[in-house]
């Protein structure tokens, strides 16, 4: 079980910095996930952690040890690739023992930790198997056990799940988590599917454009959001947003729009709201209350534009006064298009963003 | 042709059939017919004309007593083995060491290629003039002052088919080389990086994974290099003429000699069968394991 | 392609060229980076790299000597030449050998130089390569769409009748073309390349065809397209990819071929190859080395060109034709 502590890394390539100034301190035994869109760097950041990739300038600490420029094998690291990477003339047994056997590992421990990773990932029927003839679910397990069978101190998982079909997802996120539970290894795990990340991570780091925009529980994360693109990146339907003005009228703190105004007087502001400032209002669709308006701030009207059902609850799209916003349904009421309806937002868990920064107020 | 879109079985229209008769033709006629043809003529006693007596096996035995078939048999064999084993040990290690990221790839590319793009027959000619005892190399080094330096192996009796080899080595090693660059290159970049984080050596990984991989290529390098070697006649006849006297005799060579220069196509057609089953004889089991491969889904 | 930096996730491709470094010099930390802003990092000079490099200069003279050879040869006087000095500059450098081979050399009873064979070996390459590509084009078009019955099966023997030696067919083949008249004449050698080019020719075809999505066929079949229409129109005009590794394909071919030639052009359409042959190898009196050589380029100007200007698809035609099954 190791730390990694990433002080002030970046890596160009090409010329173009795809990692500037990042720091990151993963704790010994955590999973950490590393979130974002295509392009954001987390791959590279994970296959620099790997030693994969040179940096360009910064440190990677593992275990507390300075691992900047150890070669992979000698980092106490195991990687899990999207494509599992699995050596295609050998079988599944052979896969997951060549490195120890080139590593001079006795016999006895090979088929010790061999056999221990094929317990854990049901793979003893599969072991005189070829790749070619597993599933793609099967082949990840391989993949799995190829990297267990290094004990490791930390795993690096670079979007294992995405090959998959969604049942096959859904089934593998379950026995990752569990398989972290039995290893206590630190595993960095980078996807761009929030809902792994928000499932997985003990703590996530979400990114963009080689930087971390933040590092915390997925709780946290979901809950304060630290600007803008987290913000909605997170949750579906996304966050719905208001763009407007924080005005102070008396005691009060306002926010206004041409619309609507809420008090966000009880807002946990970063630092207190001094005059007017353009800002946005991001209020999870949860937080819409459709037509119950008992104790709310003001009630609003709008018309309703589509309905999605989605099983347990219902997604309802609403037009208010030319905005789209989303909001869920728990009941089975009867709800028609084209009908208006009225709503109010509940303001126990707002976002207030800048609106020229986009960080939370 | 008329856009005759007459419905057959499964909606394949008439026009399919028609367009497909040169191929039909071909397989029948200039193929298996002649086949048969041959076959038909190797068991009777013709000489210069196609006689319709039947003789048996007189044709192979009287063609396994000849010394001169029994020589070109042993040519081709000691040929075929050097030929293929160093074009495919060459080719490998060209494609193996060109894949290092080295610079002037393409150039590098380009000049070990070139020669499979001429004729056999220039080939053959070059050779034989580099070779050349008294103007070719052997002079060279003499002037160099190894005054008692031998490389005249093109007039040597019993080195005369090496020669071959080392020509047509030359011509043929880069055809190799672009058959296994081009396996190589198909190798999945992330295969290589989880053979880095299990600690594996360079050189390893490309003994116990990318060779083994590298099956496909191989086998058909094999094949490739295979038929020329059953073909071998351009460069024969353009180098030694089979020479000196019939050192360097090669089974194309004689059944072309007896086909034309000494008809007698009986012994021609015996010969030409043998060599047909020599070929079906390697070739249909490799051919058959690919196809249940295919099957497999491997 | 390593070098090349693209935006994507391809940005490991380069990482790898400069981590694969690391994995030669053996000691990471000795590594020491030198990699500024847009620089490409250099790799490590190691035994190994070295050894890599020293490998291939020696495999790539090996395989420019003959060239280098037979350029220096076909460009000296006699009198050099029999000097012995295989390797030396020419000191008097001329291009006589060239011209007399080209027009006065002798091969067999005319010596009207290698002149003939070239137009001849043209007259032969064109049609042949037009015909053999036209025939198997059709024939891959038929075999992945439209798959009659029983084509299968002749596809089959096709394939495998491409490594049937030439010796089994030759007399035969002989002797038919002889009774239609067609033996020793163009037409009839242009006939024997056809067949003989047929079998990696349907196969190219086949192989290009059955990569092209089939709905695209099906669509033009509702739209009411024919066996004929949709190759001519739809087909065809997308086969260009193929058709230019086909061109390359069978011109080498055919150009280098010397067996069928020699026994079905007849002496009055001898290809460049038989010509070449007959200069060399049966001169009486003294054998003029630099008008050999000379004779030797010409002969192999066309296909060294075509390979020169073509790069990429020769080898691509190289990958197509030799996945045979």
């Amino acid at each position: 079980m190791s730390n990694v502590a990433i002080r002030n890394l970046q890596i160009e390539l090409g010329g173009t910095k795809v990692i500037e100034s990042l720091n990151l301190d993963v704790k010994a035994g955590e999973f950490v996930v590393l979130l974002g869109p295509s392009g954001c760097g987390k791959s590279t950041l994970l296959h620099s952690i790997a030693g994969l990739i040179d940096t360009t300038s910064g440190q990677i600490e593992i275990g507390g040890k300075d691992m900047t420029w150890a070669d992979p094998k000698d980092r106490g690291i195991a990687l899990v690739f999207q494509s599992y990477a699995l050596y295609p003339t050998m079988n599944v047994e052979n896969n997951m023992s060549f490195g120890l056997r080139i590593s001079g590992t006795p016999k006895a421990e090979i088929a010790r930790r061999v056999s221990r990773a094929s317990d854990m990932l049901q793979l003893g029927p599969l072991l005189k198997r070829k790749p070619a003839n597993l599933s793609g679910g099967q082949r990840q397990r391989v993949a799995i056990g190829r990297a267990i069978v290094r004990e490791a101190d930390v795993m690096l998982f670079d979007e294992p799940l995405s090959n998959l079909d969604a049942k096959l997802r859904t089934e593998l996120r379950r026995e990752l988590k569990q398989l972290h539970k039995q290893l206590g290894a630190t595993m960095i795990y980078v996807t761009h599917d929030q809902v792994e990340a928000m499932t997985l991570a003990q703590r996530m780091a979400v990114m963009k454009g080689g930087v971390v925009q933040q590092f915390d529980t997925p709780a946290n994360i979901y809950n304060e959001p630290a600007n803008l693109f987290v913000a909605t990146f997170l949750g579906s339907p996304g966050m719905n947003l208001f763009r407007g003005r924080l005005e102070q009228h008396g005691g009060r703190t306002l926010f206004r729009n041409e619309h609507l105004a809420v008090d966000v007087t009880h807002y946990p502001f970063r630092q207190p709201p001094v005059g007017t400032r353009e800002c946005v209002l991001g209020v999870r669709p949860e937080d819409i209350d459709i037509g119950n308006t008992d104790g709310a701030e003001g009630i609003l009207g709008a018309t309703v534009s589509l309905v999605e059902a989605m099983g347990a609850h219902r997604v309802l799209w609403l037009d208010f006064h030319g905005t789209q916003i989303a909001g869920i349904v728990q009941d089975q009421q009867k709800i028609d298009s084209d009908k208006d309806i009225s709503f109010s937002i509940r303001t126990k868990r707002l976002s207030l963003f800048d609106g020229a920064s986009e960080q939370r107020l | 042709m008329t856009n005759a879109v007459i419905k057959k079985r499964a909606g394949v229209s008439i026009a399919a059939y028609i367009a497909l008769i040169p191929m039909a033709l071909t397989v029948l006629l200039a193929y298996l017919g002649t086949m048969l043809w041959t076959a038909r003529v190797s068991v009777s006693s013709s000489r210069t004309f196609p006689n319709s007596d039947f003789v048996g096996a007189s044709q192979y035995i009287r063609l396994f007593n000849n010394e001169r078939w029994l020589l070109s048999l042993q040519n081709v064999a000691v040929y075929g083995v050097l030929f293929i084993a160093a074009c495919l040990i060459i080719g490998f290690l060209l494609a193996v060491f060109i894949d290092q990221k080295v610079m002037a790839e393409g150039a590098l590319r380009t000049i070990f290629l070139y020669p499979y793009a001429m004729s056999f027959v220039a080939t053959g000619l070059i050779w034989q003039w580099i070779l050349n005892p008294e103007l070719g190399i052997q002079e060279v080094l003499r002037k160099l002052g190894f005054t008692e330096a031998r490389f005249d192996w093109i007039v040597d009796q019993d080195m005369a088919i090496y020669t071959i080899v080392i020509a047509t080595v030359w011509q043929a090693s880069g055809l190799v080389m672009a058959l296994m660059l081009s396996g190589l290159r198909g190798i999945d970049e992330e295969l290589w990086k989880a053979a880095r984080i299990d600690g594996i050596p360079r050189w390893r990984v490309y003994v116990s994974i990318v060779l083994p991989m590298l099956g496909p290529s191989v086998s058909t390098a094999f094949v490739l290099l295979f038929v020329m070697v059953v073909k071998v006649f351009d460069s024969v006849v353009a180098m030694t003429q089979g020479g000196p006297g019939t050192a360097s005799e090669v089974p194309a060579k004689f059944i072309m000699d007896y086909l034309f220069g000494r008809a007698n196509i009986g012994l021609a057609s015996a010969a030409s069968i043998v060599l047909l089953a020599t070929v079906l004889a390697i070739v249909a089991p490799l051919y058959y394991v690919r196809t249940r491969r295919a099957d497999k889904g491997m | 392609m390593g070098y090349v930096v693209k935006q994507e996730n391809a940005v490991i491709a380069v990482a790898e060229a400069s981590s694969a470094a690391a994995n030669d010099s053996g000691v990471a930390a000795a590594n020491a980076l030198s990699s500024a802003a847009g620089r490409r990092r250099k790799l490590a000079w190691t035994p190994a790299r070295a050894g890599v490099y020293a490998f291939l200069i020696v495999a790539a003279l090996f395989f420019l000597l003959p060239l280098y050879v037979m350029l220096v040869t076909s460009v000296k006087p006699m009198e050099e030449i029999r000097l012995g000095t295989l390797f030396a500059l020419p000191v008097n450098l001329t291009l006589e050998p060239w011209v007399q081979a080209w027009q006065s050399a002798c091969t067999g009873l005319e010596c009207d130089g290698i002149r003939g064979g070239f137009w001849n070996s043209v007259a032969i390459v064109v049609p042949s390569t037009i015909l053999s590509i036209a025939i198997g084009a059709v024939n891959g078009y038929a075999l992945s769409f439209w798959r009659p019955r029983g084509a299968g099966v002749l596809f089959a023997i096709l394939m495998m009748g491409a490594f049937i030696p030439v010796q089994v067919m030759v007399y035969p083949l002989v002797r038919v073309l002889a009774a239609v008249d067609l033996f020793s004449s163009l037409p009839g050698i242009v006939l024997i390349h056809t067949i003989f080019g047929m079998p990696v020719m349907t196969l190219l075809f086949r192989n290009y065809y059955a990569a092209l999505p089939m709905e695209l066929f099906k669509a033009a079949r509702i739209d009411g397209g024919g066996f004929w229409r949709i190759f001519l129109q739809l087909m065809l005009p997308m086969s260009t990819p193929v058709i230019v590794v086909a061109v390359i394909m069978q011109v080498t071919g055919i150009w280098n071929d010397f067996l069928l030639g020699l026994v079905f052009a007849g002496s009055e359409h001898l290809p460049m190859t038989v010509q070449l042959n007959n200069i060399i190898n049966t001169t009486t009196g003294e054998r003029l080395y630099n008008v050999n050589m000379a004779a030797t380029i010409l002969t192999s100007v066309v296909p060294l060109a075509l390979y020169f200007i073509s790069g990429r698809w020769f080898v691509r035609g190289i990958a197509s034709g030799a996945v045979k099954g």
